[in-house]
């Protein structure tokens, strides 16, 4: 009845412009990575692979790349683990204090990140973690819990307990019935969680930016500092190789979310 | 259970409760007990313009962000649920994109020999390139960007539990939909406003990376007073007192509004 009214017609035309607002400058990098020109202009002039060759030759962004991917690996490797035993030990215990425990777990994402990431760098300054891998990985561990924490969290609550009741009073142990039971059925929050933690290590920047040096510096770092100094169109490159592997990671965490749902 | 919970908490404990901790005891402790640093952020004027112009800019990301956040929430709460589900899409596409990455698209976008400068040029709607970036304009327009999602997302899960009824019967009583839409939608979305507002001011008072790169170096945030201190000046005391009084703000607000609604729907989101 409303269909053709002028104000739906203005709440389209407005929502539209705010959705090409957001989407435009996550594509625009596309079209200059492929560009054969050094400053610049768009459209592009002709269409080349050299500012990906130019990465992919350089040794220094090379090295950051294996610092990056190995840093994300790791977190992924101790951070899950962690969240799952945590977010399980919230959703059964009934202890008043697991609140408390609860909150604190999701303090990375309430205190703002700059003040973590000085703090963190006053304290690995005294015990000589600051420009190491174990340093690096150590941090990103406690930015990747919360997903973890809350996606498992989830998957958990739509699991029914009393199954793994039944597997405790045929005999199993606690730890058995958990890995028989309980796990596969929330296997696809895991993943989920665990893949959010993955690109949280990988996009990680001001942390990094404090504690990270030498030859341990990810990606980001020496992104930044290189839009600091000039824009370069290896960085579009670089920016249009990271988003596509988040998109990618990001659809499988979502098909995994809803087959569990 | 508790031991089972205890690996993560000692994670947190050691990696961020222990830090923010250190950083207080730091910002009044130096060869002895001092509020110096206290002082000088509330005497200074570099210390007092930076945090006005903070608040500034995040008040100007968070009310921009509630006007264009709005009407996309609203839409994707009226049309058919494929047509909802593509619009929130979009909106969390740019979620998973890293900051750094799209401060670096609007870098290529509002610069001098930029995107836009060089359309408004061809089109001859200007002679000289407008000045769109390294100011606080450009940190204002990349923010809201990185931070819309976080306004979008609690008003659509609010709007969502609207009941229709409640418009229907608005409508059947005689109210034109525009005074439906004030006196009964509008203050039903009030929680979520109120959500994603806290979530966006809060998540703008410690930004970072886009002052930074786009702010052009005079437009100095908080975050920056704090990096500046650390990296340039090598001033620890000053760095953790600045660090504090923002975290203390931060917890301020998160306090204030925990009293009208509940935190999980602001923290949920993420």
């Amino acid at each position: 009845m409303m269909r053709f009214s002028p104000a739906r017609i203005t709440l389209y035309v407005i929502s539209a412009l705010v959705l090409v607002y957001l989407i435009l400058p996550v594509l625009i990098i596309v079209p200059i990575s492929f560009s054969s020109a050094r400053f610049l202009t768009f459209p592009p002039p002709a269409l080349s692979l050299r500012w990906y060759q130019q990465y992919l030759s350089n040794p220094a962004w090379m090295q950051a790349t294996r610092v990056t991917l190995t840093v994300a690996l790791l977190t992924v490797m101790i951070a899950t683990p962690l969240g799952v035993a945590a977010a399980y030990a919230i959703s059964r215990s009934r202890l008043r204090i697991m609140r408390l425990i609860h909150m604190m777990l999701l303090l990375p994402l309430v205190v703002p990140i700059i003040i973590t990431a000085v703090g963190i760098f006053f304290i690995y300054a005294r015990v000589g973690l600051v420009a190491t891998m174990p340093g690096l990985v150590l941090a990103n561990v406690m930015l990747g819990l919360p997903y973890v924490v809350i996606s498992v969290l989830a998957g958990l609550q739509s699991f029914d307990p009393a199954q793994e009741m039944v597997a405790r009073s045929l005999g199993m142990n606690r730890l058995r019935s958990f890995f028989a039971v309980t796990l596969p059925q929330i296997k696809s929050s895991v993943l989920a969680g665990g893949i959010f933690a993955f690109i949280s290590a990988m996009d990680e920047t001001i942390v990094a930016l404090f504690i990270s040096g030498g030859q341990y510096q990810p990606l980001t770092k020496r992104m930044f500092t290189a839009l600091r100094d000039e824009i370069d169109p290896t960085i579009a490159a670089i920016s249009t190789l990271m988003t596509a592997a988040s998109f990618v990671l990001v659809l499988m965490a979502s098909t995994r979310q809803k087959k569990s749902a | 259970m508790l031991a089972l919970v205890s690996p993560a908490l000692l994670v947190i404990l050691l990696l961020i409760v222990l830090p923010v901790g250190w950083l207080t005891w730091q910002s009044v402790y130096h060869d002895g007990f001092t509020l110096e640093h206290y002082r000088r952020i509330f005497t200074e004027d570099i210390y007092w313009r930076s945090f006005a112009l903070t608040f500034e800019i995040s008040l100007a990301v968070t009310v921009l962000a509630l006007l264009l956040g709005y009407p996309v929430a609203y839409l994707a709460n009226a049309v058919p649920r494929a047509w909802s589900t593509l619009i929130l899409a979009l909106v969390v596409l740019p979620f998973w994109t890293s900051v750094l990455v799209r401060a670096y698209a609007w870098l290529v976008l509002l610069q001098r020999t930029g995107v836009i400068n060089q359309l408004l040029h061809y089109l001859d709607v200007i002679g000289e390139p407008l000045a769109l970036v390294h100011n606080p304009f450009g940190v204002v327009v990349a923010t809201v960007h990185i931070l819309l999602p976080f306004m979008v997302l609690p008003l659509y899960a609010t709007m969502q539990k609207i009941p229709n009824d409640l418009m229907q019967a608005g409508a059947s009583l005689g109210a034109s939909p525009a005074f439906t839409f004030v006196r009964v939608f509008l203050p039903l979305s009030l929680p979520g406003i109120l959500a994603g507002s806290t979530m966006v001011f809060v998540l703008c008072l410690g930004f970072y990376i886009t002052p930074e790169l786009l702010g052009g170096g005079r437009t100095v945030m908080v975050s920056m007073l704090v990096s500046r201190n650390v990296e340039l000046y090598n001033q620890f005391g000053a760095a953790s007192a600045v660090a504090v009084v923002l975290l203390a703000s931060v917890l301020l607000i998160f306090f204030v509004v925990s009293r009208f609604i509940s935190l999980d729907r602001v923290l949920g989101q993420k």
